[in-house]
């Protein structure tokens, strides 16, 4: 099957249940999409553009109705005239994708991650389309494990790894800010089957290695769990200790909204701890990548760790161009330092933070631990104040603009 | 007191420029206020609606949605886009450029037929007013409202073009639209089906189903009118009409979704057990069906009717869909199929299709209210309930046109009187019935709470949740 074949579209459809047959949205289609018969309405799927003049004119709602389907096998119009009912969203084979249902573990870990800006929200205007959860739990996509290195210094607590997968020949196609689930082998002590653990990826689209079919994960092992008390976690551990070659169960892509904006003089101010740092890496190396189009817009890192040896890419980090990204480190654990957390630099910074609050073409993101949000947003609420302007004003419009995103957990 | 003209009555007409028809509105929207104040919805002045309003006519601005309280209801007056050098479609002018201005010897005519329409807009909306005082939930109340206020706006439509091209005659007829009162007896609604009660809300889903429905058929005709203006005014009426028909559908539906639920859950048909477990029986929706089918159909008129041919003939009132018909357009020798009474037996006789076209026009709508109840006979078919809803024969308990004075079955036989006094009973709602029915209707106005002869719908209005807060009560 070619590319162009098994791309994945989603189809203009009316419910014929729901629908009264009054004629309303062929009447409102400016481009003759719609038809009817004596006995259902239908879309021309080659015709419809999906301008969507028909859906707020539809008394019922049931214009507002789609199905995903591969571009070269959309439903017919004699099959759309033959239904008495919407047939049921079908799950797509591998490699054909499918924008289906999430699997409820997914949506639950979204909504806890995305709870601090009110559930999951739309993607920057100018975000790539994602794909997402073209690989089920119960038909995982298998990758090759082609890198596996330790970022944090060998004396340092924190374990914390880069772990390269390569896809081979299956189509897996992520954007910066999606997340992957892993599938650990294994049972729990119930005999069921691990769940499934997201990682966001830490590369950009084009892969870890430009042009080749792979894509790098930020793990920490996890050896303790929230209050500090000992603990194994399943996945994290599978993962570290897994060597090259080794192959592992994959789910997703996921993830709609955690997207970065890619218009020209569109800048990005991230802010992050320890592995939140994953979707700013990714984000970073693909506007690294494209330095040399000078497409504009500025990149502002705030990233806090304990030590410097705790935080992972420290290195690369300050070793890139300073034309490219603006970088601030906060460490608390430095012995004879001052404890700084990522909100101390934030205020330190108060008059460029402000202004990028201020840009309509920056978009913020805010990826870590729960921790760490209210502190960041207290930082923001006494900045706007500071400069004359109003948080709780400024931020229901981020929102509804889409430029603020929060990922933690 | 000047008024900003675009913001206070969103229009496509230029209101803002045009002295003559602003004099003639501000003179006629106090008393319209009055009358809404008057007969519109009841106790309802300060409750605050999730109302949809039309503020321009491309997609995006005509379903614009928000809470308003109703007198405060931004009544627009809106024209369909104008299609460049439109001809008149039918009849003897086929093919001259479409009438902008009222063509002299149609003038009377023209302005009957707008008045006609106009009439019943504030009479169904004087006819519903005390029912919000009985809503099974916020979502229909809402649904109510939607209904009302845009009934209100489609008499806007008509009285503008009474006040833009009927001059003095027309701000008469303007007037004697707002004077005119359901149901009363020295000063009825023009048409029958209009003075007549809607007491409650299973009649207020068959009006909105049945009659809103004849509505449909009636703009869909003057939509092909060779007079433009009263074309582009119903053609987008007809996008408002839609949600009327989707409120009695929609209403029916889950009234007998409701029925047939408890009908598979008890294991019973039985009307006198369904009745006391607080829903309607299936055999009493079935002759609300009959009541509102048989009186509506009574408004498309006399089967065969030279008015009908002249309408026809001068280009005023075109067929449904009369562009999309494939024929000469002038019907000077197509026949047309009607029904007739020898003797005890009823035929069908072809007859000069000219003259048959309020027969074509009910056939149409006969067809649209079938396909309606086949989709509600999908609910009990669903639940594995082998009851069917039935229109009855076209003749059935009729008082126009070829079978008034005759009692006809709802299988299509002519009976005897006696038999007509022993068996309408059965056929039509009685008194008992609607008594039943009204023991109903208690008031049920908590988001997402629904009466409980009723399901609550698939989905809520504009993407919102079922249990939307689609009325605040102040």
């Amino acid at each position: 099957m070619t590319t162009e074949t098994a791309e994945l579209v989603r189809q203009h459809l009316i419910d014929p249940e729901i629908c009264i047959r009054c004629n309303t949205c062929q009447e409102m289609c400016p481009i003759g999409a719609i038809e009817h018969d004596s006995n259902n309405y239908v879309v021309k799927f080659e015709v419809c553009n999906w301008c969507n003049d028909c859906i707020g004119p539809c008394p019922t709602g049931a214009i507002d109705n789609y199905r995903n389907v591969t571009r070269d096998r959309p439903y017919s119009l004699e099959e759309q005239y033959g239904w008495g009912a919407l047939p049921a969203q079908v799950d797509l084979a591998p490699g054909e994708g499918a924008e289906a249902d999430l699997p409820a573990d997914v949506a639950r870990m979204t909504s806890i991650a995305t709870a601090g800006q009110g559930g999951p929200g739309s993607p920057p205007w100018s975000a790539a389309h994602p794909y997402v959860n073209l690989f089920a739990p119960s038909r995982p996509a298998t990758a090759t494990i082609t890198g596996n290195y330790r970022l944090t210094a060998a004396d340092a607590s924190a374990d914390i790894r880069h772990i390269v997968l390569d896809f081979g020949q299956t189509t897996f196609p992520v954007l910066e800010g999606q997340s992957i689930g892993i599938l650990p082998p294994g049972t729990d002590e119930h005999g069921k089957p691990h769940a499934m653990r997201l990682y966001s990826v830490a590369s950009p689209r084009n892969g870890e290695r430009p042009g080749y079919n792979n894509l790098a994960l930020t793990v920490k092992r996890v050896t303790e769990d929230y209050d500090g008390q000992p603990v194994v976690g399943v996945c994290s551990n599978y993962l570290c200790d897994l060597d090259k070659g080794a192959k592992v169960q994959v789910c997703g892509p996921y993830g709609t909204s955690f997207l970065m904006p890619n218009h020209p003089n569109s800048s990005i101010m991230m802010i992050c701890t320890g592995t939140g740092s994953a979707p700013m890496r990714a984000m970073t190396e693909r506007r690294r990548r494209r330095m040399a189009l000078n497409e504009g817009g500025q990149l502002m890192l705030f990233f806090g760790a304990r030590t410097p040896d705790e935080l992972p890419y420290c290195g690369p980090l300050g070793r890139l161009p300073k034309a490219l990204i603006d970088v601030n480190f906060a460490f608390s654990r430095v012995p004879g330092s001052v404890k700084q957390y990522v909100q101390d630099k934030i205020r330190e910074r108060h008059e460029e933070v402000f202004r990028l609050l201020q840009d309509g073409n920056c978009y913020i993101y805010i990826c870590g631990l729960k921790g760490m949000e209210n502190g960041v947003v207290e930082a923001f609420r006494d900045i706007c104040r500071q400069h004359g302007g109003d948080w709780e004003k400024l931020k229901p419009e981020l929102l509804a603009q889409a430029r603020l995103h929060i990922e933690t957990y | 007191m000047s008024i900003d003209y675009s913001e206070k009555i969103p229009n496509n007409v230029d209101l803002a420029s045009n002295k003559t028809l602003q004099r003639a509105l501000e003179h006629w929207q106090p008393a319209y206020l009055d009358w809404w104040g008057e007969m519109g919805p009841d106790k309802t002045t300060t409750a605050e609606v999730y109302l949809r309003t039309a503020i321009s006519v491309d997609p995006k601005g005509w379903a614009h949605f928000d809470y308003v309280k109703m007198p405060e209801y931004r009544w627009g007056i809106f024209l369909a886009p104008a299609e460049a050098d439109r001809k008149i479609n039918f009849g003897e002018h086929k093919g001259q450029p479409a009438w902008q201005e009222v063509p002299g010897e149609y003038r009377s005519t023209l302005r009957r037929i707008i008045v006609t329409q106009g009439d019943t807009e504030p009479a169904s909306v004087e006819q519903q007013r005390h029912l919000g005082m009985t809503c099974p939930s916020l979502y229909d109340m809402r649904n109510l409202f939607q209904v009302n206020v845009e009934e209100g706006r489609h008499l806007w439509a008509m009285v503008y073009l009474l006040h833009a091209h009927f001059g003095r005659d027309g701000r008469e007829e303007g007037e004697a639209l707002l004077e005119r009162r359901s149901g009363d007896a020295d000063n009825p609604r023009i048409l029958t089906a209009f003075n007549e009660k809607t007491p409650d809300w299973l009649s207020f889903f068959m009006f909105t189903f049945i009659t809103d429905r004849d509505g449909k058929y009636q703009l869909a005709a003057l939509a092909e009118s060779g007079f433009d203006p009263l074309s582009r005014t119903c053609r987008f009426m007809l996008t408002e009409e839609a949600h009327h028909l989707f409120v009695g559908e929609s209403g029916i539906s889950r009234i007998i979704q409701r029925t047939c639920e408890l009908m598979a859950q008890h294991k019973t048909d039985d009307p006198a057990k369904l009745r006391a477990m607080g829903v309607i029986d299936l055999p009493t929706l079935q002759k609300y069906l009959n009541f509102h089918y048989s009186v509506t159909s009574d408004l498309y008129g006399a089967e065969i009717s030279s008015n009908a041919a002249s309408f026809y003939t001068n280009g005023l009132k075109g067929r449904f869909e009369e562009t999309r018909l494939g024929d000469d357009h002038r019907l000077d020798t197509a026949e047309y199929p009607v029904m007739e009474v020898t003797g005890d037996k009823i035929v069908t006789r072809h007859v000069a299709a000219l003259t048959a076209l309020n027969e074509r026009l009910r056939d149409d709508w006969v067809k649209d209210v079938q396909a309606g109840v086949d989709r509600w006979n999908k609910v009990p078919e669903k639940l594995g309930i082998p009851f069917r809803f039935m229109l009855p024969h076209k003749g059935f308990h009729r008082r126009i046109g070829v079978f008034d004075g005759l009692h006809v079955s709802p299988d299509g036989r002519i009976i005897s009187e006696a038999e007509w006094t022993h068996k309408h009973n059965d056929w039509l709602p009685t008194a008992e019935d609607r008594v039943f029915v009204q023991s109903l209707m208690g008031r049920v106005a908590e988001p997402g709470k629904f009466a409980n002869w009723i399901a609550p719908p698939a989905r809520g209005i504009n993407n919102q949740p079922v249990d939307f807060e689609y009325v605040r009560f102040n």
